[in-house]
């Protein structure tokens, strides 16, 4: 039990937190534009601290590029196809959910 | 100008994936880098002003840190309203106006809004922004217009 | 360590299913399909961590770029009807 593998445990855990609340979010929202929230945020989150604690417990070498490679794309292309999807649901005319009985 | 950039790019690209340092990959990797750099440089990289972009990638990195502190709060606002038994949201959709000129800046402004407590980008047409807000809150917080004004910042001249 | 975290994410990955099988609307599965690929990209780098072989980061790689096309595919078929 060295410090490296104490801080990669840290960030695991919040990693896995924010993946399960996401996919919690993803289940629970009622309507298609809420359920974007935690898919576009959450998960892109969680992806990255698990990715992080990673390379926090590889260190310097070229599996920790390949790494920071894979987080880098991840957090362009993920927000991208979660812009995508909605403008397409968007423009097929989806209509948001809207609260019963508030005004 | 573009070609070498491009070359550059991708031979290190080349070097990341392969890993072998001998003659064989590297002559391999050189030849085929040159290829695509011929046939696609000026796909990959327009007509760049260098001295521009530098001052712009160091304004963008002087934007960071707020964006950074943006994204926790975003995200342990969903992990509240997920978690919350009554799950306290008010779905709406709103639409704005900028006044940003530059494509850049209309991809950071849109983007940041994604990243942003409670509000996810839609859709921009000619300059209007097309919002979900998932409350309330943070609709009125984004109409108020301080990210416009930090974009506009980074955006410059 | 990584044992756990991979279980933890595949008990989500499950979640996901759930709202791609049951998805009221084809934008719902489009969704959920993107948060399972991109979980898949999680697991596969943990599992190259847990048998200690960093192959499979190149798998992970290649997984997201396929995942990113595969959404935008779906996306295209959905509006057009045909992928030509």
């Amino acid at each position: 039990m060295n410090i490296t593998t104490i801080i990669t445990g840290i960030f695991l855990t919040m990693g896995c937190f924010f993946s399960v609340v996401a996919a919690i979010g993803v289940v629970r929202f009622p309507d298609f534009y809420s359920r974007m929230h935690p898919a576009g945020k959450n998960d892109t989150l969680g992806q990255t601290l698990i990715l992080t604690g990673l390379i926090i417990y590889e260190g310097f070498s070229f599996i920790s590029i390949k790494l920071l490679l894979i987080i880098i794309f991840i957090f362009i292309v993920n927000p991208t196809a979660t812009h995508a999807i909605a403008k397409a649901a968007y423009l097929a005319g989806v209509k948001p959910w809207e609260k019963k009985g508030s005004k | 100008m573009s070609f070498i950039l491009t070359f550059i790019i991708l031979f290190s690209f080349w070097i990341l994936l392969s890993g072998y340092f001998d003659f064989m990959h590297l002559f391999l990797g050189i030849i085929s880098s040159l290829f695509v750099a011929f046939i696609s440089h000026d796909l990959m990289i327009g007509d760049v002003n260098i001295r521009r972009g530098f001052k712009k990638l160091l304004r963008f990195i002087r934007y960071l840190p707020w964006l950074l502190y943006q994204i926790a709060l975003a995200n342990l606002d969903i992990v509240y309203r997920t978690l919350h038994p009554n799950m306290p949201i008010a779905p709406r959709i709103i639409k704005f106006k900028t006044d940003l000129k530059t494509d850049m800046g209309i991809v950071t402004l849109a983007n940041s809004i994604t990243l942003t407590p409670g509000t996810v980008t839609i859709d921009v047409k000619n300059g209007e922004f097309i919002v979900h807000a998932i409350a309330e809150k943070p609709a009125e917080d984004l109409l108020e217009g301080e990210m416009q004004a930090r974009v506009k910042i980074v955006e410059g001249g | 360590m990584f044992n756990a975290s991979a279980i933890a994410i595949v008990l989500a990955t499950f979640l996901v299913l759930y709202r791609a099988i049951k998805g009221p609307r084809m934008y719902d599965r489009a969704l959920a399909v993107n948060v399972i690929g991109t979980k898949t990209v999680v697991i596969l780098a943990l599992i190259g961590f847990i048998y200690k072989r960093p192959h499979f980061l190149d798998i992970a790689l290649v997984y997201a770029l396929m995942n990113f096309i595969a959404t935008f595919a779906i996306l295209k078929y959905i509006e057009r009807g045909r992928l030509d």
